[in-house]
């Protein structure tokens, strides 16, 4: 295969980036897309230019660092597909390509195709969690758990937070992430003490962090990867108003670190 | 300078070391924890939950991983499950019998009192992680449900679709995002550790570089704490994340810590094989497939039929003939030395003929598609997506891939290397798995090194030496950094005409046809002579563009193939002195009449420690005796 690629190059954050075009030849339809970008940047490297830079790492569509827009759609062309997961055989002979970074106010770009998400820890670290120390605990099977409970918990916490989401969002915003992290923990009976505290301050982090406003374009659920529904974010918005609107404010929401 | 190399093993029953040895450990009291400082580096399970419940005891923690978020460390990839002895299925299970499959699986050459204890805290594994919130998968009645794994006969793996990894650590890392919040934890992303610094003895700090800025910095720490993973991207094509390296252990090693069975590297059986020159990883399917479907290659050579037409009597499944008792669920390295013995005879698969059958048709058959789709359907997925296949209706192509390696920095009793104050977990360390690991083990191994050992037994280390002595001012922080500066600019200034892609290539062609699945004098001789060759040539004519002052992942590569080249002799060292073949280490001048494996307990039941005496110098033996008391020396018998 021959394809033309165009690369978002930024050599810094402070940089204005541009596109680059490469014309690559000899292209297995086998290859997958980043192994293309491997064989890029071999074929530059010979020629003493600069590298393309670019996360991946797992390679098998779980560990989330892979995030390019591929011909503007995040992950590129197939659906529920990371771009490490993307064939070459997706493509036509000839096409031209256009490769850039997740764009969001939130994901500043850290060079050429390099975001930093950080951003999502910081949501995360806001209250995704059940609050449980190592060390003995009770036997699970004394707190039986319906499996499709379970199941549905499964569906939103098998997002791989990758941000692509937020890079399909007109206004990049970070509900389905968000919604996800809330929704799996408060379907489960261990996450209930803290259920309404962790929504709120989940949301409250995402809003500082400079994420946009939800409009259900419902773009983040046709760009996931892992097929996460939006019905998630209706789930967070109720629980978000029960929490803030119904259900006084639990005061030890923000308990000091003992 | 010798290594020490006291296990500490407690004395006692085998049932009552770890519970005695809990009783009589100095500890450090709640008041104390937060004056001290460890520093951890790597994320993964042990990582995360190490950092994570020392935060929580109180400890002021320093965290490091390269990623961009420490939720995407390679432990996120397992698949298939985590072992627990919880007997829920009523199967006969219990702590011995995991104990003893894992020390059977291992080929007995782990540390017996290590294993027992590993067996022994795989059911508070499972409570922590619920009560963390991990959706294990339920059965109706809304009770924990099992499956079984390779090499054992009870059903005693725990599951979460085929993503277990991910959610044990999203576990791990929720408790560490809330650590991280509370300000009990510091977390350190884009960071790589580069060298350990000791002084008078004692791990005293690291040095790491930023990865966006490149600015190289020393951090101090009354301990240090490595869980940074295995060495399988030796072999350049395996199944770990491009970003797995040997870097931290190998540098902790060359800084005094002994590393122990290195030739040690299990070769997964079910990966999708490799498709072309191109290819710049291999991809697991979970061994879980290998409960429903069945592996067999034809039973002609050249066979040009498509599978599907293939007759019943023209299939060779090969391990179920060979195994008929365990059949497709034999021990990984059986499983993987059976594939290359039916390829080697030339009845493989798939365009490179390395590759055999794994078929579903007669699961789907007897279980119905339903079934079968709920269990492995994401596998399926991720199948049809890299091969253009689909495992439904045409068996899947499988080859072994280099996965996980048992071998790593030895670890006493306390999971501490033979430098004080530097401490291994998880795949780091080389404590449990013996020569051979069993699936579902892995997991199960980092979370009880990470939330139950290491954080009670580093007080005893720690309590024992005054706090801060060495600060980042010392000169030790100030010549290590100093040396990495000049090692950054060497790697620069080479400006050849090869990449670090290519040497790295060239190296694991190399490992994987000499080191590989199964291994022999000439080859291993032929590989030691060439090793030195490659990084000659790596050190003279590499090229990297750009400078250390920026983001530069091919410097980033560099540096890590640059310790692979030296590490990778070490290894094939270590296969050539254990003239013996256990676990996976297959030497091919150590077999039976029918190809089995062949111990040699008399001379070899020892773990080979290494100890690094300077470059270009021979390394110097250690053997650490195992003891087997608990569980006499058997061998292994998949057979009947």
């Amino acid at each position: 295969m021959k394809i033309t690629l165009k690369v978002w190059r930024q050599r810094t954050a402070a940089d204005t980036g541009r596109m680059v075009a490469y014309k690559m030849d000899g292209i297995s339809p086998d290859m997958s897309f980043l192994e293309m970008m491997d064989l890029l940047n071999e074929q530059l490297n010979t020629r003493g230019e600069d590298p393309v830079a670019f996360d991946s790492d797992c390679r098998e569509g779980v560990c989330g660092t892979c995030s390019m827009v591929i011909d503007g759609r995040p992950h590129g062309p197939a659906t529920a597909t990371t771009t490490c997961q993307l064939y070459m055989r997706q493509f036509a002979d000839g096409a031209t390509i256009t490769v850039e970074p997740w764009r969001a106010k939130a994901f500043p770009v850290v060079r050429d195709l390099v975001v930093d998400r950080s951003s999502f820890d910081r949501i995360m670290q806001a209250g995704g969690y059940v609050t449980v120390h190592a060390g003995p605990k009770p036997d699970p099977n004394a707190m039986p758990i319906e499996p499709e409970v379970v199941e549905l918990s499964l569906d939103a916490a098998t997002c791989i937070g990758c941000g692509a989401c937020v890079a399909a969002c007109p206004n990049g915003a970070a509900m389905l992430f968000t919604a996800a992290k809330v929704s799996h923990l408060g379907l489960l009976p261990q996450g209930q003490p803290e259920r309404y505290t962790r929504v709120v301050n989940m949301v409250r982090q995402m809003e500082t962090e400079g994420f946009g406003a939800c409009r259900n374009y419902a773009e983040c659920e046709a760009a996931c990867p892992k097929q996460i529904s939006i019905g998630f974010i209706s789930r967070m918005n109720r629980d978000y108003v029960r929490a803030t609107l119904v259900e006084p404010v639990d005061p030890r929401g923000t308990m000091a670190p003992q | 300078m010798t290594l020490e190399l006291v296990a500490n093993i407690p004395h006692g029953r085998i049932e009552e070391k770890w519970a005695s040895h809990v009783d009589q450990i100095r500890l450090v009291g709640p008041r104390n924890r937060p004056r001290y400082t460890v520093i951890v580096v790597g994320t993964g399970l042990a990582g995360a939950a190490a950092a994570a419940s020392m935060g929580a005891m109180g400890y002021n923690v320093e965290c490091y991983c390269f990623q961009d978020s420490p939720r995407r460390a390679h432990s996120i990839a397992a698949q298939g499950g985590i072992n627990a002895a919880k007997d829920y299925r009523n199967d006969g299970d219990s702590v011995f019998r995991l104990f003893y499959d894992t020390q059977k699986g291992g080929d007995y050459r782990s540390r017996e009192a290590n294993v027992y204890r590993l067996a022994e805290l795989s059911m508070g594994i499972i409570d922590q992680a619920v009560a963390q919130g991990v959706p294990f998968a339920r059965e109706y009645g809304g009770l924990l449900a099992n499956r079984s794994f390779g090499g054992v006969l009870v059903e005693r793996t725990f599951y979460c679709r085929g993503e277990t990894g991910q959610q044990l650590l999203l576990g791990a890392n929720s408790a560490l995002a809330r650590e991280i919040h509370d300000g009990r934890v510091r977390m350190h992303t884009r960071t790589e550790l580069l060298d350990i610094v000791v002084v008078d003895g004692r791990a005293r700090g690291i040095v790491v570089r930023d990865l966006v800025t490149g600015e190289i910095a020393s951090v101090a720490g009354d301990a240090v704490v490595l869980a940074t993973g295995g060495y399988s991207n030796v072999y350049y094509l395996s199944t770990n994340a491009k970003g797995c390296n040997v870097t931290a252990t190998w540098r902790a090693h060359k800084k005094g810590a002994g590393f122990a069975n290195p030739c040690y590297c299990q070769i997964h059986p079910t990966c999708i094989p490799a498709a072309g020159d191109h290819q710049a990883k291999l991809t697991l399917m979970s061994e879980s497939l290998r409960n429903d479907g069945r592996i067999w290659v034809p039973r002609k050579r050249g066979e040009t039929r498509p599978p599907s037409e293939i007759q019943e009597e023209d299939r060779y499944y090969f391990l179920e003939e060979r195994y008929p008792r365990f059949g497709n669920l034999v021990p990984r390295d059986v499983a993987s030395r059976n594939a290359k013995d039916v390829c080697d005879e030339h009845l493989g698969v798939g365009p490179t003929g390395y590759g055999v059958y794994l078929d579903f048709r007669d699961a789907i058959r007897d279980r119905g598609a339903t079934v079968i789709e709920g269990r492995y359907g994401n596998l399926f997925e991720m199948y049809e997506r890299i091969t253009d296949e689909d495992p439904r209706s045409t068996p899947m192509r499988i080859y072994p891939a280099p996965h996980y390696t048992m071998g790593g920095l030895w670890v006493d009793y306390n999971l501490m290397t033979s430098l004080p104050g530097l401490f291994a977990i998880g795949e780091a360390n080389f404590s449990d798995h013996g020569a051979n690991r069993l699936g579902a083990s892995s997991l199960m191994q980092c979370l009880a090194d990470g939330y139950f050992i290491m954080p009670v037994t580093i007080a005893d280390y720690i309590s024992r030496h005054p706090r801060g002595e060495v600060g980042v001012d010392h000169p030790a922080f100030k010549d290590a950094e100093q040396s990495l500066r000049e090692r950054t600019e060497q790697l620069l200034s080479i400006r050849g005409k090869r990449s670090t892609e290519s040497f790295h290539r060239e190296l694991g062609k190399l490992m994987t046809d000499h080191c590989g699945i199964s291994r022999n004098e000439t080859g291993l001789k032929e590989a030691l002579k060439t090793i030195p060759d490659i990084r000659e040539a790596f050190w003279k004519d590499l090229s990297v563009t750009g400078s250390g002052a920026e983001l530069n992942q091919s410097l980033e590569h560099a540096g890590r193939v640059a310790d692979f080249l030296e590490f990778a002799e070490l290894m094939c060292l270590d296969a050539l002195t254990r003239e013996e073949s256990c676990g996976c280490h297959f030497r091919e001048e150590h077999q039976t009449k029918d190809g089995e494996a062949l111990r040699n307990d008399e001379e070899f039941a020892h773990v080979a420690i290494w100890e690094y005496t300077g470059k270009d110098r021979i390394p110097v033996l250690h053997k650490e005796p195992l003891h087997f008391e608990a569980l006499p020396l058997a061998r292994r018998n998949y057979k009947t």
